[in-house]
């Protein structure tokens, strides 16, 4: 059970949070401009990064706030968070 | 004492495995990953195809990963045709394994129920048993009468939460001893020849004008005609080396076992609704699973409030269960696919060949990718039970979804 | 039988005033309050608890704690459960318990206790309670720091208890209790009988406590029998102790063979002698204090053996002390058949001519001592190997956790209280509580220590072989197995310990783990540290399920949702189906109807008179703010910016891969304003998503979203004659069709309640959906359901929905699609804009798969046989006959099947590949045997035309 700390309402246990899928995965702004492959790598193909991981979590029992965490996947810690549209900050 | 229970541990193992090879400077083949499905190509491979210069690559000990991890439960009754083939290749394959290996693998054939808790999963059930019943697969429906006498100790009173409401029945499914089974593999391509490099994690994959010329590895370069990865979790970390991504996201996944118990359980019970699923190990011990951990993640160990979830899921299936106490929790990391379907064949490299995306269901899948994967290596083309599951499906949109039912109602 | 003829007349701390009768393997036996189930046999004379799990053989108690790996048996009552250690069972009024044979047994009756969980939060968390544990709460508490200190057993002291040691010239026990007052005076927290069990990320630890198991049938059953405790620390201290250990020599798992540590705490806590005559065997100091206070309380001691060529200081003074003290010699073997009765000494590595049988009844080991650091490694911590100690020892964490005392592998009083004291100190003044003066303990003095002999297998006579030396007595697993598995090629400990299955018992290896790792490296060269363990796994002590579970059973597994007229449809005898966390009706049976009967006569009523469904389940999402029309045009397939206020349109969402996601109406209360309604499963599902988009890439959208579906009830009142009805409760409404068109809403008062009245029809009849606030439903109901007594106004529940939408071919999300269907081959190319340059799921509609012509498409199939139901799920196949081999290619499948009372036969929805193509064809249906024929037609097979909505 990892301690989030939400931007917004600080640490809180991650049990009320929702993990989103990867950060910086915009939606294209014109699919149509698209190939077929260069679509399915929007869907299909996501960072599954083996260390520092940035991602959408949702504080979603709580204030119902996307924001982005940075997560190392080699031992779940969180090594920052930020507010959506703020700079992802250094974590190395 | 059950006689099951007596003959887990009347078990007595060969007098020989393997022994730990040093890396030859080349091979022929190069299988990444010496987990159960990498075993299961390189045996396959000197088997069906008489190619013996090849050697497996493994990070930590043989079949330390997810071979080491899972609940071991074998069943073919999957939906969708093309998976329904592959899954049926290797049941038919696990039904004469332990003969072919000479190996006492624990096999058990002693059915598998999929719980239904809804109409829908009601639907979905009967939708999946007439599929496999014109796939060829054993499959059943059953009324939560007919659950409960395959499975005396199941809870069908319509009172609980979510009541089963009927659950499909696959005869043929069971389970085997995941470590017997990798053993044996190990042992039959060893004495075949095999290689089996342990502690050897490759670190690079050499590539020249677009096509694999070897890997390089915490022992050293090897040169390979022809490399495969099968390495499950780490399967996007090993093709980020060659430059190429795959549609894979790495998940923990828990397993539990309780301390042994007089048989109480005879056959597997998986419950989607509820996220559980329970068998009793031969030598006693209920062995239970349940879903992915929500995160990203490589580590093998995961969040335990999965886990106490679980805990109340199955004791809404098994009231019996309270007092039985689990002896110890693990995970493995498994690599989860848009699909729900593994991903088989050619990569963007020329003779580098993935087998990968096999998600919490790779252990009943081992005889088939092998033995797909060998051929493909074989023949540079893809065996006809892989050929739907290739990486060309994420651009065409012809995905091989098992998810099923999305579960919305109305 | 003598009543505790073991049992010492002055010593221990059981209350002799308060005797207790109790069961063992049939046998009536008495002990004390205060005893534990072991020693209270012991106290009867009785070693024995069960066979072992492989090969049978008789064996006892071998430890005086949870790490027990033998004596493991089974409660018969008050309820059973198996495998509990008899070492840390407390005995109470009425036990009943038997021997086993390594398997338990679970009970087919309902457990009757309750589970419960609490959460903690602390600055410092103390695991054990020993005078590490103690010393260092005592350091922490007085410094405003939250403390909670948790220990396993039922009263402080940890090791004190055992072993008659005096801290501050107190009894170790007394002193224990003493701290534990001021610790808890000064506002810590003291959990007793608590085991620390898992330790997980962000310093997340869960223990179990056990709160009314040593009460027995006297247990409150307001009590909870055990609880979670989730406890979130800034920092923890492993105080836990070590675990003693065996040695391999022949015949070592008899009963009357014991621990010298747990020996020592028979005598001491519980005034038991566990035998008459005894041998000890040591490689350490560790049992000598042990056995001179078995020798003085009347323990006939044959000879202490120690296995080092020179003992030291301790072993001298207690040969000066009368023991016969024989440097260099080890076990051989012993002989016993039920129990031990001899043991065989010799001087190591000259067993075959200095071999002497001794008479004993009792053999003490001390193998050394290993630091218990299994929650440490669960930590995330690394260990390493401490050649001097012979032991695995704490040595880094990424988590904000410490060791102190035996954990770390202090091995004397004096030392683990130091530890411990200035361990606490540091903690919390690393978390800014000032600690203050930190105590000091006085001790009785000892003498130096000399090192132990690392010394883990002792080869029996005459070069044997290992068949009985046992390594791991939970599991019977020798060092002759281990030597196979070697002999097989395997050499790292995780593949040895699967092929022998060491470690794997109940007590997951806390006595073995060490000495395995010992036997094996001697069997291959290697060194213990090199070899190194296998992962210590949580839950460090086991954990039953239903204590894991805890109140998350029954009704609380996932909470119920109702509506507010959920009483009414209760009162009205309704079926109930669950739809996600609801409750829903299904149908409303009258006397000696069946379901088929009550849908059929629900279905008649809604198609020609009028009808009441409780829609109130539907996801309703209000929508807001200057954007919301090109929010909703971008998540909608169809567009929504241009409906005009007042107005409502049906929509379809796919998801980024082009599947239908949800759908559901959409209406304009205002220019800015919206209500989306979704399926009752997938509201919230829907509400992420939109929240998704608009938090994370559509952030320069101004709109705001909220759920309103429990704020709003909807009744939805269908048929013919429910203009009239609704005239009649809306006199200030105009209900003629020009004035109130379809896919229109007014607001209006209906029953004298403010209502949000649409004309919305899921069933192709004219239809009102009346939206009114939650909680004045029932009366707006009631008003609905009297008006309508005289046009005989019929209750129906969902399935009649699904009967009445499928007549007219209106898929439902989740039963006719599954996730792999688009708008498209739903047969709604009419909902995909054309005009809007993009939406959630465009692109993907062009992709080769998504635009080829044999995808599944939604049709209607008429059986051949009119009467004749398809069974959902149903598979369709080409032929009217079958082919005998597999696979037989199949064409689709039935998703939705029913009797329709208008159509006065049964139809069913179907994915057929080609459907829409095939329109007339003759397709078979797998039924059971047989292959049923049926007709592939239009989905919509009732009132084609739509002439029926406007009434």
């Amino acid at each position: 059970m990892l301690l989030i700390a939400c931007p917004w309402c600080g640490p809180r246990d991650e049990a009320e949070f929702h993990y989103g899928p990867e950060a910086h995965h915009d939606h294209p702004a014109d699919p149509a401009l698209l190939s077929d492959e260069e679509w399915g790598r929007y869907l299909f193909f996501h960072d599954n990064t083996h260390g520092p991981r940035a991602e959408r979590c949702c504080h979603s029992a709580g204030c119902r706030r996307w924001f982005h965490t940075v997560r190392d996947t080699a031992h779940h810690e969180i090594l920052a968070v930020h507010r959506i549209g703020e700079p992802k900050p250094e974590t190395a | 004492m059950s006689a099951d229970a007596r003959a887990a541990d009347a078990v007595e193992h060969p007098e020989w495995l393997w022994h730990a090879a040093e890396p030859k400077k080349s091979y022929d083949v190069v299988i990444v990953g010496g987990g159960g499905h990498g075993l299961a190509t390189a045996h396959y491979l000197a088997r069906n195809h008489g190619i013996t210069r090849v050697a497996v690559l493994e990070k930590g000990w043989l079949a330390g990963g997810n071979m080491a991890r899972n609940t071991a439960i074998i069943r073919s009754n999957y939906l969708l045709d093309a998976s329904a083939a592959l899954y049926e290749h290797a049941l038919k394959l696990w039904e004469g394994l332990a003969e072919d290996l000479d190996y006492p693998l624990l096999f058990s054939q002693r059915g598998v129920l999929n719980l239904a808790h809804s109409p829908q999963d009601v639907r979905d059930g009967v939708r999946r048993v007439e599929a496999n019943a014109l796939n060829g697969v054993d499959a059943e429906w059953l009324d939560a009468e007919q659950a409960r006498e395959v499975c005396p100790i199941l809870n069908i009173s319509p009172e609980a939460r979510y009541p089963v409401l009927g659950a499909t029945y696959q005869p043929r499914a069971g389970i085997a001893k995941h470590d017997h089974v990798a053993w044996g593999l190990a042992r039959s391509a060893a004495a075949a020849g095999v290689d089996l490099v342990e502690n050897c994690e490759v670190t690079g994959i050499d590539v020249r004008a677009g096509r694999v010329t070897g890997v390089r590895t915490t022992r050293g370069v090897i040169a390979a005609d022809r490399v495969a990865l099968c390495a499950a979790g780490h399967s996007s970390r090993l093709a980020a080396l060659a430059g190429f991504p795959l549609p894979l996201q790495s998940h923990p996944l828990q397993a539990l076992v309780t301390e042994l118990l007089e048989p109480v359980h005879p056959t597997v019970v998986m419950s989607n609704a509820v996220h559980a699923y329970v068998s009793q190990a031969h030598k006693g011990e209920l062995v239970l699973g349940a879903g992915i951990d929500a995160y990203n993640a490589y580590t093998q160990r995961g969040a335990f409030h999965i886990v106490e979830r679980q805990m109340a899921a199955l004791l809404e299936l098994f009231p019996l269960f309270a007092r039985a106490h689990v002896l110890r929790a693990w995970a493995g990391v498994v690599d989860v696919s848009p699909d729900a379907s593994p991903v088989i064949g050619h990569t963007p490299v020329e003779h580098l060949y993935v087998n990968c995306g096999w998600g919490t269901g790779g252990f009943k899948a081992t005889p088939a990718a092998g033995w797909v994967l060998a051929h493909t290596l074989a023949h540079d083309t893809a065996h006809p039970l892989g050929a739907p599951f290739g990486l060309e499906r994420f651009t065409t949109g012809a995905l091989v979804d098992e998810h099923g039912a999305a579960a919305v109602a109305h | 039988m003598t009543s505790q003829p073991h049992r010492l007349p002055d010593r221990g701390r059981v209350d002799r005033a308060r005797p207790l009768d109790f069961v063992f393997d049939g046998t009536p036996l008495t002990g004390y309050r205060g005893d534990t189930l072991a020693s209270a046999l012991l106290a009867n004379g009785v070693h024995r608890t069960g066979r072992s799990v492989r090969l049978g053989r008789p064996r006892g108690i071998h430890t005086a704690g949870s790490e027990e790996p033998c004596a493991l048996v089974q409660v018969e009552s008050p309820f059973p459960e198996p495998l509990v250690p008899a070492t840390t069972l407390e005995l109470h009024e009425g036990l009943r318990a038997s021997s086993l044979a390594g398997r338990g047994r679970l009970s087919p009756d309902q457990d009757p206790a309750r589970y419960d969980t609490l959460h903690a939060h602390c600055d410092l968390l103390v695991v054990g309670a020993g005078p590490a544990g103690l010393a260092a709460a005592l350091a922490a508490a007085h410094s405003g720091a939250r403390v909670v200190l948790a220990d396993e057993q039922p009263e402080p002291g940890g090791s004190l208890l055992g072993t008659g040691e005096y801290v501050d010239g107190l009894p170790g026990a007394v002193w224990a209790a003493r701290a534990r007052t001021e610790i808890e005076a000064a506002g810590a927290r003291f959990l007793p009988r608590t085991t620390v069990s898992g330790y997980f990320d962000d310093n997340y630890l869960l223990a179990v406590e056990r709160r009314t198991a040593h009460l027995g049938d006297l247990a409150p059953a307001s009590v909870s029998r055990e609880r979670v405790w989730r406890i979130r620390a800034r920092r923890v201290l492993l105080a836990t102790g070590a675990h003693e250990r065996s040695l391999a020599f022949a015949d070592n798992d008899r009963p009357g063979i014991m621990l010298a540590g747990a020996a020592r705490a028979y005598l001491h806590r519980w005034g038991v002698l566990p035998g008459r005559r005894a041998v000890v065997l040591t490689t350490n100091d560790s049992a000598y204090a042990g056995a001179g206070e078995l020798a003085a309380a009347g323990l006939d001691i044959a000879a202490v053996l120690d296995a080092r060529p020179r003992p030291g200081r301790r072993a001298a003074r207690a040969a000066r002390a009368g023991l016969d003290v024989r440097a260099g010699q080890v076990v051989l073997g012993t002989g016993g058949e039920e129990h031990l009765s001899s043991v065989t000494a010799a001087v190591r590595g000259d067993a075959d001519r200095t071999a002497q049988d001794l008479d004993a009844d009792l053999l003490l080991v001390s193998g050394g001592w290993s630091p218990a650091v299994h929650l440490y490694s669960q930590s995330g911590g690394r260990l390493r190997f401490d050649e001097g100690l012979g032991a695995f020892l704490p040595a880094g964490s990424r988590q904000r956790v410490e060791s102190a005392g035996a954990a770390r592998g202090i091995g004397n009083l004096a030392g683990c209280l130091a530890d411990g004291a200035a361990a606490g100190r540091r903690l919390v003044e690393a978390e800014g509580f000032p600690a203050g003066r930190t105590a000091s303990y006085a001790t009785e003095p000892e003498e130096a220590e000399t090192p132990p002999v690392h010394l883990y297998v002792v080869p029996g006579r005459g070069g044997s072989g290992h068949a009985r030396h046992f390594v791991d007595l939970a599991r019977d697993v020798t060092v002759a197995d281990l030597g196979r598995a070697t002999r097989a090629g395997l050499r790292s400990v995780e593949h040895i310990k699967r092929h022998t299955t060491a470690g794997t018992g109940r007590d997951q290896g806390r006595t073995s783990a060490l000495l395995t790792t010992g036997a094996l490296a001697q069997l291959l060269g290697a060194e213990v540290g090199e070899l190194g363990t296998t992962t210590f796994r949580a839950p460090y002590h086991p954990v039953s399920m239903a204590a894991l579970a805890g109140r998350d059973r029954g009704r609380l597994f996932d909470p119920v949702r109702v509506t507010p007229l959920h009483a009414w449809h209760t009162a009205h005898g309704a079926a109930f189906e669950n739809v996600g966390q609801w409750k829903r009706a299904w149908y409303y049976p009258r006397e000696g109807e069946d379901m088929a009967a009550a849908v059929e006569r629900e279905c008649r009523a809604a198609r020609t008179g009028v009808a009441l469904m409780d829609a109130s389940t539907l996801g309703k999402i209000d929508v807001q703010g200057p954007d919301a029309g090109v929010f909703l045009d971008r998540l909608y397939t169809n567009m929504m910016s241009t409906l005009k206020v007042g107005r409502i349109r049906y929509g379809v969402m796919c998801r980024a891969d082009g599947m239908v996601f949800d759908d559901g109406t959409v209406l304009r209360a205002g220019p800015d304003r919206f209500l989306a309604t979704t399926t009752t499963g997938n509201a919230a599902a829907v509400l992420d998503w939109m929240e998704q988009w608009l938090q994370t890439e559509w952030t320069d959208l101004r709109v705001r979203c909220t759920s309103v579906t429990d704020h709003w009830a909807t009744l939805a009142l269908v048929g013919p004659a429910s203009r009239a009805l609704l005239a009649g409760l809306a006199p200030d409404l105009a209900v003629d069709n020009d004035s109130f068109p379809f896919m229109s809403l007014r607001d209006a008062v209906v029953a004298g309640v403010r209502a949000r009245v649409c004309r919305i029809s899921f069933s192709g009849e004219l239809a009102y959906e009346i939206n009114v606030r939650s909680w004045e439903a029932p009366a707006v109901w009631e008003s609905l359901y009297e008006a309508g007594r005289p046009l005989d106004l019929t209750p129906y529940g969902t399935e009649t929905m699904h009967v009445l939408r499928a007549e007219k071919g209106y898929p439902i999300i989740g039963q006719d699609t599954d996730g792999t269907v688009t708008p498209q081959d739903l047969g709604m190319s009419w909902v995909v804009s054309k005009k809007k340059a993009d939406f959630l799921g465009r692109r993907s509609h062009s992709r080769a798969d998504t635009s080829r012509a044999d995808r599944p498409q939604l049709v209607a199939l008429l059986p051949a046989d009119p009467h004749f139901l398809l069974p959902e799920g149903t598979q369709l196949v080409a032929e009217d006959t079958l082919p005998a081999e597999r696979p037989v290619p199949m064409l689709g499948n039935v998703t939705s099947s029913y009797r329709s009372a208008a159509l006065d036969r049964t139809f069913a929805l179907a994915l057929v590949k080609g459907g829409r193509e095939r329109t007339g064809q003759l397709l078979y249906a797998r039924t059971g045997e047989a292959l049923v024929p049926v007709t592939v037609a239009h989905p919509v097979l009732y009132d084609p035309e739509g002439e029926r909505r406007d009434g």
